[in-house]
């Protein structure tokens, strides 16, 4: 195959897997772009902190952050703390960016929730590079938000929105992520885990504090069960 | 905070962002194979992390007050059940989206 046909291929059939977030990440995108016009903001903050910084939650929280009084370090603690979860994508990662080039270095950084989620679980059809097909479901997935922070930021508030809760697309997609992974492993173990260290520490510490709490809770529960995790067929 | 500061501001959270995702590929790169517990992290991990995204999702759902989380509730019933049905990833986010939708514009 030409390297533009292996191009076209993978990007047609990277396409459908994101239409999800194509509608969720235009959505939420959109509603980023709005907050920030509202505050006062150039419709060109949303656009660059979407290129940069590509991460939705923290986008959210430097909205806030920009109107408070400037404090670096505090601002690095928060960021880093929102971010973490990424160390998770990171780990599990590893080999499955391998071989893949200058791409990798993209591949890392945009690896947002989604895309990791997809790149992860997704069995990419046969004949097509596994290389490009990850590199254009994360360039798709973030030209979806730079494309619908820009323009939340460009209209600013003056529409309101009839698509009230056409964010639950983001659930519905790790739902089904998450199911998809249950339906192929043996042992829930792992599921189980997840879960449960969540849902306690959601009670225990709040939605605004609980990610942390939960990941550290996670690697603890894994370190405990490594071995009848492994002995008993527990890992894909 | 002026210019300069907020550039300053959003510079550090690239920073932090960067730092998250690229850390493991800086720790565990070149061709030396990958300790074994960390082999077993990656593998171990994702289902996990599937499970806390899908709370991480939910963390602002209140079932305390109205509605009482049963819009998501119903919801999520709806793309399990398309999901074991049918199979197709697009049909079940979809089904269960526009269910959601219609829950809290018109019932809830």
């Amino acid at each position: 195959m030409s390297e533009k046909k292996q191009l076209k291929a993978a990007l047609f059939a990277a396409f459908p897997f994101t239409l999800p977030i194509l509608a969720g990440f235009l959505f939420l995108g959109m509603s980023y772009g709005m907050l920030m016009a509202s505050r006062g903001f150039s419709f060109l903050y949303p656009c660059l902190m979407a290129l940069t910084i590509f991460g939705g939650s923290l986008e959210f929280v430097a909205a806030t952050m920009l109107l408070g009084s400037f404090a670096p370090l505090q601002t690095f603690i928060a960021a880093f703390i929102i971010q973490a979860r990424h160390l998770f994508y990171g780990i599990s990662m590893l080999e499955k960016y391998k071989d893949t080039g200058l791409k990798k270095l993209y591949l890392i950084f945009g690896m947002c929730d989604e895309s990791f989620s997809i790149n992860y679980s997704v069995e990419i059809p046969k004949g097509v590079d596994k290389g490009w097909f990850m590199f254009f479901v994360t360039l798709l997935n973030q030209s979806y938000w730079v494309i619908g922070a820009t323009t939340g930021g460009l209209i600013g508030s003056f529409i309101t929105f009839k698509l009230y809760g056409l964010d639950f697309v983001m659930t519905s997609l790790f739902v089904v992520i998450f199911l998809e992974q249950w339906l192929k492993e043996k042992k829930h173990y792992t599921a189980v885990i997840g879960l449960f260290s969540s849902v306690v520490c959601l009670v225990l510490f709040g939605a605004e504090d609980f990610l942390i709490p939960t990941m550290v809770c996670i690697v603890g529960f894994l370190t405990i069960f490594r071995r009848p995790i492994e002995k008993e067929g527990g890992l894909l | 905070m002026s210019m300069t500061e907020q550039i300053i501001t959003i510079a550090i959270c690239v920073l932090a962002t960067l730092l998250t995702r690229f850390l493991p590929f800086i720790i565990f790169r070149g061709n030396k194979p990958l300790p074994k517990y960390i082999q077993y992290l990656g593998k171990a991990l994702p289902a996990a992390i599937f499970g806390m995204l899908v709370v991480y999702c939910l963390k602002n759902v209140n079932v305390t007050a109205y509605s009482f989380g049963i819009p998501e509730l119903i919801a999520i019933v709806a793309v399990v059940t398309l999901h074991l049905w049918k199979r197709q990833m697009i049909l079940s986010i979809a089904g269960g989206t526009i269910i959601y939708m219609l829950l809290i514009q018109l019932v809830f």
